[in-house]
């Protein structure tokens, strides 16, 4: 046929048109010498920011994208250093990583799996990143980081709360610092039992999806377990936005607290209908009824406006930790003061997630003294730290989960403005919320073992 | 030449050849420049842009020939991706089998859907298929969790049973491959600062891609292509001179939802991940807008139009305020602020806005789509005349 | 028993939000034959209407505080509003809190101002275009519509609450006789009952009693008679864009407090909004409003837990799978004409 005659004249032709003289093709898969997928060659490294820039979770990317900025802003020497002054590793010192000023590319995930992948494998094939981090849900998350175990990339995942995370869908590759359904239900059942008593009947509205599951499963037995009855469960579809028909039968059934295992625009909505149904001015069994959100977040919290108050809730960070209770938590503070003075306003904790992962693969990389994913797979599983904001953490080696202490909020009655929505109630110590790795809850996955790719 | 006349199987040299030199055709600017932002020639997106071209090129053999406006295709690519993966998991990755499976079960499953919303037409019809997707879409994602993998999606995973595969060495991840050739092995071929990469993933999916257009050229030029026409234009007559349509409709669906099952076969192969958003109404609407931009009933349109809001997604939505201040950096400070502001809104986080803006333009414009803008052009270059006898003149348009 | 009166009641609710919708949906589609995708977006742009007038009526001015701290430890800003300034605190936290039916009134100009300017710049061009066309350049507007939305106001919802006086839920079981508590309903949803009610009469009165509603009758039916007659039916067509795209504008506004506004609550009711009026019957009025109200109360039902025992995910597929069965058994939904859009 013609055209391959065609190929090879143009093929000619562009080759003298760039005057490059040899073409060399190398394999990709033998991605040479160094033994791992896109090793940073020239005196810069590239990082990928995968985070949702459309779609209801947009905001929250915005804020995550926020924090990447002022890491790699951080990394690279620039402006007050952050947290790499509180951290407990000195091995990070301004220059960058390993020397390599760190350069990052940003792509949008929509909250979707699928554009999640595409968009983190053209970090991965076209921008050479050596690290994929942020995500604002676990369908991304666990998409992302399957990915990433694939291709030999380092993931950091952002915001994801799912037990599957680091549970059934866990891989060497992927690291997650936020806390997850399991310890938001461990941390809240005693801070429940004493501010509500133990003798209580629960009704529980679970979105009906994986997260949905966890968290309804972990908020039951934990509560179930201190006394709590569970009178029913009703799933809500995810694309549901009046949850009224789900509120309404609630008073009936006798129950004297509502736990929304909701996040996001579910969440916003289902509190706003249930707070319009009167619930929390009811009384039930000579009780006042309650309403628990399990998974708290500034920004959802602030789409629900006055309806929060009062209402009780689990986070992985506050930015108003170290204020009040004391140098535990050094790092807020500093970290805090280099946002708010660059953006403005506090960080949430989807931005606090974000910041400390890209420290912590940065210094795992120092440490480690190469980006080879397997190196910092080795750095980071058991890696003991303090001074980013959590008090001490440990990142386990089991599961690449962190285990550090659960924040307990609760939304503000007097707000003194939009960004001040929840107080802190309680703090519950990480030795509460810790697991067994092969707990029933994260039953039915294995790391197996780190991939360099290549 | 394949049965193909003298014009159609320019055509399909010609896309044979955009097909199989896209790799360098889709990274024109030289690897470090501040235009290598809009390189697209890296395997993932390359992969897309011929998967969901399949995808089109299908949809349009059922809206382009018959007029029936199906509105939930996605659920048949959908489903084929889902007995892709399962295959995968169970089977062999080789994906052979996996592609077959997802093609066959797309094609019973659009059968069936076919069977059932095929008995109305018009807006009903495009209601009943979009209810069919919907279902899908919701049951997928939360009460089919334990088939679908709900929310987190389906991978392959080490400790799948995989019979027909030998056991995996440790630490290997199950890879998806045919005959053993690994979707992403390949070469970068380094000429001076351009690097272009070529994938083998690529050049399969590139192959059936060719092979879907060959066919779907075939359609367009046979006698039950023609009898789908006459559907399009006056089934009423069709119906009075005692002809049954329906079976004529309902092959078209069905080859259609194989098209779309191929198509997700293929994104299984390419990217081992199943996730239920690719059924949810929208996916369903992106390739009604694949179709119609680039010119519906067209042979190319489809690919085009896929091509089109595919780039859009990944190259657009990736570009950041860092990028554009490195673009714009050699303006003076004060330009260069402006130019941001101005620019930033339709860039990263705003490519959803400059996506609509680019389908009411095209729409109001080129009401032929994309292929339509191509033939101005042509006309343009070879008889400026032309203009006003050019038998879309009434279609533009009063102003 | 109880139970089910309340499932009723919150069918009918959810109801009125589908029935308006899909009401502007049909006043279009059967005066100018355009399906218009951009009507959940005109929902979207009311609600966001609500949120405008009571961001306009918070417009402040900024009082720097020395005895207070911000977070960063640097003097506190104290936001003032003007309307404090105007009215003193107590009017002006009343006027405030009346936001939401407030600005009803700013709404509707609004709204109409909007649906004029869409259907002489854009819809106009696209009558004689396949529906196909049409379809894409809607959805292109309304795309276009949601992101200068999100770029202004941002992705999250926001909150407009209700004024207080409707806060709180009233005991319909207590009046008729069950227990305390068995049925309740929020008030605000009692006063959208009651204004979608109130909306829906007025446009069937306008188009039944008034000579214009008659002659805008007259063309649905039969256009081009109407046109030689020596009407001029395209400025009333462009007058009936403008009160639909009122009509959705509305639903959104008096919506607002029930869920807070985010810029792609029109997507997510354009889909559903299309179901209703496909199973209502394309064109037919009150084939919108009845469908309307049937898929809320079937929805409502289906979300019952004794019901999603036996048929658990019944829920999430509920409506389609009503859709495909009306569909089925009656060939242009509840109350269709012949001929329409079935070509």
């Amino acid at each position: 046929m013609s055209f391959s005659k065609l190929t090879r004249r143009g093929l000619i032709k562009t080759g003298a048109a760039a005057s490059a003289g040899l073409a060399l093709p190398t394999y990709l898969r033998a991605d040479g010498h160094t033994g791992f997928t896109n090793a940073p060659t020239g005196d810069t490294v590239t990082l990928g920011f995968n985070v949702p820039q459309s779609g209801p979770y947009a905001d929250e990317g915005a804020d995550e994208l926020r924090a990447f900025e002022l890491a790699v802003e951080h990394l690279n020497g620039g402006g007050d250093g952050g947290m790499l002054q509180t951290f407990s590793s000195k091995a990070l010192d301004g220059t960058g990583i390993l020397g390599k000023k760190v350069n990052f590319v940003t792509g949008d995930t929509q909250t979707k799996s699928d554009a999640a992948r595409a968009s983190a494998k053209s970090m991965i094939e076209k921008d050479g990143a050596v690290m994929i981090s942020g995500g604002s849900s676990s369908g991304v998350a666990v998409a992302v980081q399957a990915l990433c175990q694939e291709a030999g990339i380092i993931f950091m995942a952002g915001l994801t709360h799912a037990n599957d995370t680091t549970g059934k869908d866990k891989r060497a590759n992927g690291f997650r610092h936020f806390f997850n359904s399991y310890m938001s239900g461990a941390a809240l059942a005693p801070v429940l039992a004493n501010a509500y008593g133990k003798d209580r009947k629960a009704y529980h509205l679970t979105a009906d999806y994986n997260w949905g599951y966890t968290t309804e499963e972990a908020v039951r037995s934990s509560t179930e377990a201190m006394g709590w009855e569970t009178v029913n469960a009703v799933k809500t579809p995810l694309t549901q936005t009046d949850f009224s028909a789900y509120i309404a039968p609630v008073l009936q059934s006798g129950a004297d607290v509502l736990v929304l295992n909701h996040y996001g625009g579910n969440m916003v909505n289902s509190l706003t209908n249930a707070v319009q149904f009167g619930l929390r001015d009811k009384e039930v069994n000579g009780k006042k009824f309650e309403i628990v959100v399990p998974l708290y977040s500034e920004l959802m919290a602030r789409g629900a406006g006055a309806n929060i108050k009062g209402i009780l809730g689990s986070q992985n960070w506050d930015w108003k930790l170290e204020d009040q209770l004391g140098s535990r938590y050094s790092g807020t503070n500093a970290f805090v003061q280099s946002f708010g003075t660059k953006f403005g306003f506090p960080p949430s904790q989807a931005a606090h997630t974000c910041y400390v992962q890209t420290l912590l693969y940065a210094d795992a990389v120092t440490r480690a003294g190469s980006f080879n994913p397997c190196a910092v797979v080795e750095a980071l599983a058991g890696f003991e730290f303090d001074g980013l904001g959590n008090g001490p953490t440990l990142y386990r080696a089991d599961d690449h989960q962190c285990f550090k202490d659960v924040v307990v909020v609760k939304g503000k009655e007097n707000p003194e403005n939009s960004f001040d929505l929840v107080e802190i109630v309680e703090v519950t110590p990480a030795e509460q919320v810790t697991y067994a790795p092969d707990h029933p809850q994260f039953a039915g996955g294995s790391l197996g073992t780190c991939n360099p790719g290549a | 030449m394949f049965g193909l006349d003298k014009k159609d199987a320019g055509l399909l040299l010609i896309v044979a050849i955009l097909a199989l030199a896209a790799p360098f055709i889709l990274n024109p600017f030289p690897e470090g420049s501040a235009m290598a932002q809009f390189n697209a020639g890296y395997p993932d997106l390359m992969q897309r842009l011929v998967i969901f071209g399949i995808f089109a090129i299908g949809f349009n053999i059922l809206f382009g020939l018959t007029g029936y406006l199906s509105f939930g295709h996605a659920a048949f690519l959908g489903v084929g991706s889902y007995a892709a993966i399962w295959m995968m998991k169970l089977l062999t990755m080789n994906v052979i089998p996996a592609i077959i499976v997802s093609v066959m079960i797309a094609g019973l499953f659009s059968l069936l859907v076919g069977w059932i919303s095929l008995r109305r037409s018009g807006i009903y019809f495009s209601i009943l298929t979009l209810a069919f997707a919907q279902m899908s879409y919701a049951l997928a994602y939360s009460v089919l969790t334990p088939i679908t993998g709900g929310e987190t999606g389906l991978q392959p995973k080490y400790t799948d049973p995989r019979i027909l595969d030998g056991a995996l060495p440790d630490g290997q991840m199950p890879r998806a491959n045919l005959f053993g050739l690994d979707m992403k092995d390949g070469f970068e071929l380094v000429m001076g600062n351009w690097v272009f990469t070529f994938n083998a993933g690529y050049y399969i999916a590139a192959v059936v891609m060719l092979l879907s257009f060959y066919i779907s050229i075939r359609i367009f030029r046979s006698p039950f292509g023609m009898m789908l026409r006459a559907v399009k234009s006056n089934q009423q007559r069709m119906n009075y001179t005692g002809l049954n349509t329906k079976p004529y409709t309902l092959a078209a669906f069905v080859i259609s939802g194989m098209y779309a099952g191929l198509a997700g076969g293929l994104l299984v192969a390419m990217d081992t991940q199943v996730g239920a958003e690719r059924m949810f109404w929208t996916a369903s609407g992106e390739v009604v807008l694949m179709t119609i931009l680039g010119g519906a009933g067209t042979l190319i349109g489809p690919v085009l139009g896929a091509g089109f809001i595919k780039y859009m997604e990944n190259i657009v939505s990736k570009i950041n305020k860092t990028v554009l201040e490195q673009w714009f950096a050699f303006m003076p400070d004060g330009i260069e602020d402006v130019m941001v502001a101005l620019v930033y809104p339709f860039v990263g986080k705003g490519w959803h806005l400059t996506l609509g803006l680019l389908f009411m333009l095209v729409v109001i414009f080129l009401p032929g789509g994309l292929v339509e803008g191509g033939q101005r052009i042509g006309n343009l270059f070879r008889s400026k005349k032309a203009k006003d006898t050019s038998p879309d003149g009434s279609k533009t348009p009063a102003e | 028993m109880d139970a089910i009166i309340l499932q009723i009641l919150n069918g009918l609710d959810k109801g009125s939000a589908y029935a308006l919708i899909a009401l502007g949906l049909t006043l279009i589609f059967g005066t100018l034959g355009v399906v218009n995708f951009a009507h959940g977006a005109l929902f979207m742009i009311g609600a966001f209407c609500a949120v405008t007038f009571s961001k306009l009526l918070t417009l402040s001015h900024i009082v720097i505080d020395d005895t207070q701290k911000d977070f960063l430890g640097n003097p506190l800003k104290v936001e003032v509003p003007y309307i404090y300034d105007f009215f003193g605190q107590t009017t002006g936290d009343a006027i405030i809190d009346w936001a939401v039916p407030l600005s009803i009134i700013f709404c509707i100009p609004i709204m109409i101002a909007i649906g004029f300017i869409m259907e002489r710049g854009l819809i106009k061009h696209f009558y004689k275009r396949p529906h196909a066309d049409q379809i894409l350049v809607t959805f292109g507007l309304a795309i276009v519509l949601q992101e200068v939305i999100k770029y202004f106001y941002g992705a999250n919802p926001i909150p407009t609450p209700a004024p207080e006086v409707f806060a709180g839920s009233f005991d319909f079981g207590a009046m008729m006789g069950f227990a305390e508590n068995t049925i309740i309903y929020p008030y605000w949803r009692l006063v959208y009952f009651a204004f979608a009610a109130v909306i829906i009469g007025a446009v069937f009165a306008f188009l039944q009693f008034t000579t214009f509603g008659m002659v805008v009758r007259a063309g649905m039916a039969d256009r081009e008679t109407v046109g030689l007659l020596g009407i001029n039916i395209d400025k009333r067509f462009t007058i009936m864009f403008g009160i639909a795209a009122a009509v959705a504008g509305l639903a959104g506004v008096m919506y607002a407090p029930i869920n807070s506004p985010n810029y792609h609550m029109g997507m997510d009711f354009l889909v559903l909004s299309f179901v209703v009026v496909v199973v209502g019957g394309m064109g037919s009025l009150p084939g919108a409003v009845l469908a309307g109200f049937l898929l809320g109360i079937l929805e409502s039902f289906a979300s019952m837990s004794a019901v999603l025992e036996f048929l658990p995910g019944i829920n999430q597929i509920i409506i389609y799978l009503v859709a495909i069965i009306i569909l089925l058994t009656r060939p242009r939904g509840l109350m269709g004409r012949k001929g329409v859009m079935e070509e």
